[in-house]
């Protein structure tokens, strides 16, 4: 008697389609898959338990190391509330710089998704356009901050320092020519039969399961639920910029594709909204209490160097009591939960990170299906395995 | 401001005895409440005012501060009225278990698991609880506050020494 059973089939956690260091076990018929069991947990550092030992100037820092692929986001995200617990008026340049550079850092993660996405499925071109693209948004983070990719340039209170002058030209420059470069990767995949047959109908879930899985961010306006906390919720002064918040209708990876592209080009858009209302000002807020004092006074006065020095060594006290912040990353919904005890370190912080959220929903988006489709599955979820080990 | 809030009224309304306290601080607000009737709380919140969304789950210990040790944390969020709403809950070190939320939301299956895994609180009916940041084999909880810094069986960190 012949019999059939299922086979077990290890992929990852080295795997070039898996992003990192991802390892789901599959439970195969043939080709089709039974069942996915993700395995994570490779890359945890522990960023919840450092925190409780950092200051809360020293911990901003560890949050670029979360989403290495969208740090200012992250660095947003963790500054918004801390600002929020310490209740600091932040001044309008350096909200509007923030916000420039939050949309760049979206369309620098994007570019990632596009890239990879596209080169698992086959489309390698793609890749090294959106590839070139990114190295601006790079050399524009290098420029304001010193670093390509731990940029750790925002500041709880404003920012570290003024951008330089060229910031505005360069910036300016690359929003110019990003729609057309938009308009390339469109026509290498959006009519390309190949990335049709392959995302039409793959990985599809509907608005209400996605909810109730969790779902935030691209992944669920992909299946046609209209929300952005950048709209819904304003922060850092978004409610003064105008958007379209794009929605997919078919719930599968081609709509989460074109939601995705849409999103790009809207950044572009806050930028240049950003840019144009760009005025010079002070970039830190002025609350002593919290803020590093500025560097011409540490570096020319002894009341400024002890002021650094103690807003370093001792950081500052938080008034009891605890925020959630959340803001729109990339890819979802990134939250920063404090609790504060009253003292200088935080009792718990605890991050919501988006991308495990959204992992959870593999199974349901993929059981049923090819173990090629599989691979379209994880690069429409968009997943950063930092940010889901911490 | 707390008082005003819809889902603080309807909740006082109708599960009044369960409400330890109500809290608003910075603008959101936080309703502590019995474990007892958690699950009922949440599929209260979930059917009747929309709160579609558990955006996080958490744990906090509170290790010598407070008389119960763990305090469960889930964070609510309501698509169609886009607002949010924290609701906590108590829980002793001696009955480190709680009902999962997983029936209500799908969201918590995973939220569970990094809670069970790293703060070792058991959730009752939960359909696969297993650790998931950490290896199977892991002695400890790592986000337990008597659990150290720099790992078991391993001198602390004394800073620089040169």
């Amino acid at each position: 008697m012949a019999t059939t059973e299922t086979m077990t089939l290890n992929m990852g956690p080295q795997h070039p389609s898996t992003h990192g260091v991802l390892r789901l076990v599959l439970e195969l018929d043939g080709e089709v898959i039974v069942k996915v069991t993700p395995h994570i947990g490779y890359l945890h550092r522990g960023v919840e338990k450092l925190s409780e030992h950092r200051t809360y100037h020293q911990i901003l820092p560890l949050t670029d190391r979360l989403d290495y692929l969208a740090p200012m986001s992250n660095n947003l995200g963790y500054i918004l509330a801390v600002e929020k617990l310490m209740g600091v008026e932040v001044p309008e340049r350096a909200e509007t710089i923030r916000i420039i550079m939050a949309e760049l850092t979206r369309l620098e993660s994007h570019l990632v998704w596009i890239a990879c996405h596209a080169l698992d499925i086959g489309a390698m071109t793609v890749f090294i356009y959106a590839f070139r693209e990114r190295e601006t948004v790079m050399e524009i983070y290098e420029l304001i901050s010193g670093a390509r990719m731990t940029s750790n340039f925002f500041r709880v209170g404003g920012l570290s320092q003024d951008v330089p002058d060229e910031f505005v030209k360069k910036v300016s420059d690359f929003i110019d020519v990003m729609p057309g470069y938009l308009d390339q990767y469109e026509g290498l995949l959006t009519t390309n039969p190949i990335w049709l047959k392959r995302t039409i109908g793959n990985g599809i879930i509907s608005a209400e399961d996605a909810i109730d899985i969790g779902l935030t961010g691209p992944a669920l306006r992909g299946s046609g639920v209209d929300w952005d906390l950048r709209r819904d919720n304003p922060y850092s002064g978004y409610e003064k910029y105008q958007f379209k918040v794009p929605t997919g209708e078919n719930c599968d990876t081609f709509d989460r594709y074109k939601v995705r592209l849409v999103e790009m080009r809207e950044a572009c858009k806050i930028v240049r909204q950003g840019l144009d209302k760009l005025k010079p000002g002070p970039v830190l807020a002025d609350s002593p209490q919290v803020c590093y004092p500025p560097k011409e006074s540490v570096y020319n006065s002894i009341e400024g160097l002890i002021h650094h020095f103690k807003i370093a060594s001792e950081g500052f006290p938080a008034p009891e009591g605890e925020v959630y912040q959340g803001v729109e990353a990339p890819k979802g919904e990134l939250g920063f939960y404090i609790v504060s005890d009253g003292g200088n370190k935080p009792e718990r912080m605890r991050i919501r990170p988006p991308s495990f959220v959204n992992l959870q929903a593999i199974e349901q988006m993929s059981v049923g299906t090819m173990i090629a489709d599989l691979v379209a599955v994880i690069g429409t979820l968009d997943i950063v395995l930092g940010e889901i080990d911490r | 401001m707390a008082e005003n809030n819809r889902a603080v009224l309807k909740l006082k309304e109708k599960f009044a005895a369960s409400i330890i306290d109500v809290v608003e601080f910075r603008g959101e607000v936080t309703v502590t409440v019995k474990k007892d009737s958690i699950i009922e709380i949440l599929s209260f919140l979930k059917q009747s005012l929309q709160y579609n969304l558990l955006t996080d789950l958490t744990a906090v210990d509170y290790l010598g501060k407070k008389e119960e040790r763990f305090m469960m944390v889930y964070l609510l969020y309501s698509i169609p009225n886009k607002d949010r709403l924290r609701i906590k809950t108590p829980v002793t070190e001696e009955e480190c278990r709680i009902p999962t939320a997983s029936t209500v939301w799908k969201t918590a299956n995973w939220l569970e698991r990094e809670v069970f895994d790293l703060f070792g609180i058991k959730f009752d009916g939960h359909p696969d609880l297993r650790r998931i940041l950490m290896t199977d084999d892991w002695v400890g909880h790592p986000l337990r506050k008597d659990y150290p810094l720099q790992g078991p069986d391993r001198e602390p960190y004394k800073g620089r020494l040169s």
